[in-house]
């Protein structure tokens, strides 16, 4: 099935997130697009589903033009999409959440729900997508989750997947399960539709790539004879410079030490196992690890957010395994949350006021019980600027912002502080590349003044290029340690540290 | 030089350090419950306690069961005391929330075997209004699962039953007490469909939305029935359903009178039970209602109408509410009193987070708080020491004993009490 896009037009308010973009989606060949943050892919690919309904253009199957008036019908015409935030129902099992909305049924409306396993596992078989059709969403690791996704789209039979950001949460191992999965169903004929921040990944797996910027379409190319820095160019209209500098490494005293620490899961289970950790300032230590390995906790932990089972936390000399969060703050510890639509933005507070969510009371921004309006908007344009971050205003909400945008924001309110402790997680999670360069150059400056940062990344790369040190977390436990500060750290050593198998002495 | 080390560094052993301070204070709760229960109910109690099973006409007769009160109190403070001990010595995690259901139960017992001690009870007649008095809560409870199981919060249940009440008074004084009913369950859907307009379409707030609700029905029948009702008798004189013994299982002793010798409305209730379990976990339209009330948006995205599944359900619940108001008035005493409901409604929505979102824990829980219900009814029979405004707190202090120590973390639907907005 070949769907064109002609024309496209997306208006949210003042936001014109698409504008007269064409696109031409073919039967059997992965198409790549590739655009900056905010650059409105997810809009297209909303309004492609039925979700949203475009201001002007149509959308032709196979030479004829059709309207959406919701997702059903889009689902009807064979287009199904995997959308960034996945749309799984976490209390539901497997096969429920695949089945919803073209029930098997009996009679008297009865759910025939061992169909529906059967057809889910049959799908399994045919793509080589294996999942347990009881096991609860829930339960299951995001790589699994993902496989879900695109059976729930299989079942409807779709001939165009849309894929936005679905690496954006796999580990490195996931992704090339994945796209052995991908291969296979272009091979099967299916049109496929992949969007990724990740350069290597759309040059690797795409037959065709189309660029967009600023709502518009900035190019198309051939994955054959282009090279990422081509792409990149193309994306942000700028080179971008995929190296870090860094200054010499100058440590100084100890700033952050994490003593045997040991952090439960609500269930009661031990997420982070007698750890003990030093962070000096001027140094940049990174922790790396296969999601679900107790980093997020350690995390949480240091910053305030749950407390330990046993250990101690130590900062600038003193003690504040029991300190609270805002006493952290104020001592000069920044936070950049994993899950910046759970714990990093409140999504209908105006941009302006998540600004301002860790500040407000300070004599900047406030005099007594009362706070100074104009002075949070016009300190949160200036930020905005700074950062980058797409927005038509800072009375603009939050969850208007595209997913990257959002980050952007959590970035920005943390790194205009003055802070001494930079504790991060995932930093630049579904950041494009210009921004991930401009984040990375954000965090190596704090480093350079002197200030002291702790983060984690699931992206391999990341952590190389950025940390001193690295630390790999295994199991809840620091099973390996490598010094960065003294020259390449073997990628594969890491990487294999990171599955479990550690090296006696540190390379 | 790369080594593996063994794969299972750390196996996910469970530490629970709130659990074992949770065990610790309900074991002292037990066992201080074990000192009051033999400082009082049994130092106090003389003589035996003798409970019914059967009435004087039943084909199958059970003996009457009789249990000397003091030495029986005893026993059941030294069984608390016990239980509390260990749960303060041994810690043991799931089994304080245990512990302390089978403490109040047995505090409950030793407190009726004191009051009845050198009399007679029946307490199959307890059972009975038990069942009865059940009734309202589990609808009610019903009403507000199946609007939180699509996302709104409903805690107009109040008024939703009181304008049945009123509604089945008024027009069954009228039309007769089918007409009534009918009536009933139709102003009931009517509110729904005013919550679900008011919430869905117009996105006001849930909470107030049903206050709202709450003090207009309050305020309208309130009204009504002190100037109208009262001026015209007849309008307020409606008939009332008599009980209907099934054959045979009518006949079973305890289990027969309490379930199967009763009104349309005791039936309708564990009828509504069976219907909203098979409709909520296993038909295709209750998957879709869940689905509703826990990530509205990927409902959307697999071209379910989000605010179709919340109209309808939150209007079908209102009418479920609508039966549930005319058992206060149809089902019992045939007349409208001002706010006669008496914050059943929100009795109801205890019972709904006791019964944990699931029809038949509803029903339990609804058991429970219409025992505590009929129970003061009947003590206030038996003349004990207890002055009767204490006795008629009961099922209020049982509501608070039960949503703060024994329901513990429910898991609520998790779309609970936000409008969903399309783009
Ligand atoms: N519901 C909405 N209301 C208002 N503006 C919106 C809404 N959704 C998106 N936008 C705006 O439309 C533009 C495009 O957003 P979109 O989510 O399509 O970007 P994207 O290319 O997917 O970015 P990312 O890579 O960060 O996910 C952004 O400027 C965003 O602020
Ligand atoms: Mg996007």
């Amino acid at each position: 099935m070949d769907v064109v896009l002609r024309g496209i037009t997306k208006r949210f308010g003042p936001v014109i997130a698409n504008a007269g973009i064409d696109l031409d989606i073919r039967a059997g060949e992965v198409l790549g697009l590739l655009g900056e943050n905010g650059a409105g892919k997810s809009t297209l690919m909303n309004v492609l589903c039925g979700l949203y309904q475009p201001d002007e253009g149509e959308i032709v199957i196979d030479g004829n033009p059709v309207t959406f008036s919701g997702p059903g019908e889009a689902i009807e015409a064979g287009i199904g999409m995997v959308h960034q935030h996945f749309m799984l129902v976490p209390v539901f099992t497997v096969a429920e959440n695949v089945i919803l909305g073209i029930e098997p049924t009996k009679r008297i409306d009865y759910l025939d729900l061992a169909t529906a396993r059967r057809q889910v596992r049959e799908i399994g078989v045919q793509y080589g997508l294996d999942v347990d059709p009881d096991a609860l969403i829930e339960t299951l690791p995001v790589g699994v989750q993902q496989r879900v996704e695109i059976i729930k789209v299989l079942f409807r039979s779709a001939d165009v997947l849309i894929l936005d950001e679905p690496t954006a949460v796999l580990t490195p191992q996931e992704v090339e399960e994945f796209f052995g999965i991908v291969r296979s169903l272009r091979d099967a004929g299916k049109a496929i539709v992949f969007i990724t921040h990740k350069l290597d990944e759309i040059l690797e797996i795409s037959d065709r790539i189309s660029v967009l910027r600023g709502g518009r379409i900035a190019g198309h190319g051939d994955p054959k004879n282009l090279t990422e820095e081509q792409l990149a160019e193309m994306m942000v209209g700028r080179p971008v410079s995929f190296e870090v500098q860094k200054a010499p490494y100058k440590p100084g005293a100890v700033l952050l030490e994490v003593q045997n620490l040991t952090v439960l899961r609500h269930s009661g289970e031990v997420a982070v196992d007698d750890v003990s950790l030093t962070v000096r300032s001027g140094e940049i230590v990174g922790i790396a690890g296969v999601q679900g390995n107790g980093q997020s906790a350690l995390i949480e932990a240091i910053v305030g957010l749950r407390r330990p089972a046993a250990g101690a936390i130590l900062y600038d000399g003193g003690d504040i395994t029991r300190a609270s969060v805002r006493a952290r703050h104020a001592m000069g510890i920044a936070h950049i949350p994993e899950d910046r639509q759970r714990s990093g933005i409140i999504g209908d507070f105006t941009i302006g006021e998540n600004m301002a969510l860790n500040c407000y009371y300070e004599a900047r921004y406030a005099s007594g019980p009362a706070i100074n309006w104009p002075d949070v908007m016009a300190g949160a344009a200036r930020y905005v600027a700074d950062f980058d971050v797409r927005t038509p205003s800072v009375y603009a909400k939050a969850y208007q912002l595209s997913g990257g945008n959002q980050q952007k924001l959590v970035v920005a309110r943390e790194l205009t502080r003055d802070t001494k402790l930079l504790i991060a997680a995932q930093p630049t999670r579904g950041l494009d590349v210009g921004s991930v360069e401009y984040i990375h150059n954000r965090i190596i400056d704090a480093r350079d003044e002197g200030d002291g940062v702790l983060f984690m990344s699931s992206e391999l790369d990341e952590i190389l290029a950025l940390s001193d040190r690295i630390l790999v977390m295994f199991k809840g436990r620091i099973i390996a340690e490598f010094d960065a500060f003294k020259g390449p750290v073997d990628r594969n050593a890491v990487g294999l540290a990171m599955a479990g198998s550690a090296p006696r002495a540190a390379a | 030089m790369a080594s593996t080390i063994d794969a299972n560094l750390a196996p996910n052993r469970p530490i629970n350090v709130q659990g074992a301070r949770r065990a610790r204070v309900t074991g002292m709760v037990l066992i201080g419950l074990a000192i009051f229960v033999a400082g009082l109910f049994g130092l106090d109690a003389a003589g035996d306690a003798t409970f019914r099973l059967s009435r004087p006409n039943d084909p199958f007769a059970l003996p009457n069961l009789v249990v000397p009160a003091a030495p029986f109190n005893y026993i059941i403070a030294a069984v608390l005391a016990f239980l509390g001990a260990r749960l303060f010595l041994r810690g043991g995690g799931k089994w304080a929330t245990l512990s302390l259901g089978i403490g109040l139960a047995l505090l409950v017992i030793a407190f009726l075997v004191w009051a009845t001690a050198g009399k007679s009870f029946s307490l199959t007649g307890m059972l009975q209004a038990t069942m009865v008095r059940a009734v309202p809560l589990v609808l009610g409870a019903i009403t507000g699962m199946m609007c939180e199981r699509v996302g709104v919060v409903n805690i107009a249940i109040e008024g939703m039953l009181l304008a049945g009440a009123f509604t089945g008074a008024l027009m069954g004084s009228l039309l007769g007490g089918v007409g009534g009913l009918m009536a009933a369950i139709g102003i009931g859907g009517l509110f729904g469909l005013i919550l679900a307009a008011l919430v869905v379409t117009y996105r006001m707030d849930q909470i107030i939305a049903g206050v709202v609700i709450n003090l207009f029905v309050l305020g309208l029948t309130s009204y009504v029935s002190s100037q109208v009702l009262a001026e015209h008798r007849y309008l307020n004189n409606a008939p009332v359903f008599r009980a209907y013994k099934i054959p045979l299982l009518g006949d079973i002793p305890v289990i027969g009178p309490m379930f199967f010798n009763q009104n349309i409305f005791v039936y309708g209730a564990l009828v509504m039970v069976a219907v909203a379990t098979y409709y909520l976990f296993y038909t295709r339209m209750g998957l879709r209602a869940r689905s509703v009330g826990e990530y509205p948006r990927a409902a959307d995205t697999l071209g379910i109408n989000v605010y179709r599944t919340r109209y309808i359900n939150v209007t079908v619940a209102g009418m479920i509410a609508g039966f549930g108001g005319a058992w206060f008035t149809l089902g019992s005493v045939g007349r409208f009193d001002e706010n006669m409901t008496g914050g059943r409604g929100f009795i109801a929505l205890a019972a709904m987070l006791f019964g944990r979102y699931h029809p038949v824990g509803a029903l339990m829980a609804a058991l429970v708080f219409g025992f505590a219900d009929s129970m003061q009814q009947k003590l206030a029979l038996l003349q004990t020491p207890i002055p009767s405004e204490f006795l008629a707190m009961a099922p209020y202090i049982a509501t608070i004993i039960v949503v703060a120590g024994v329901v513990g973390r429910t898991r609520t639907p998790a779309a609970g009490g936000k409008p969903y907005i399309k783009e």
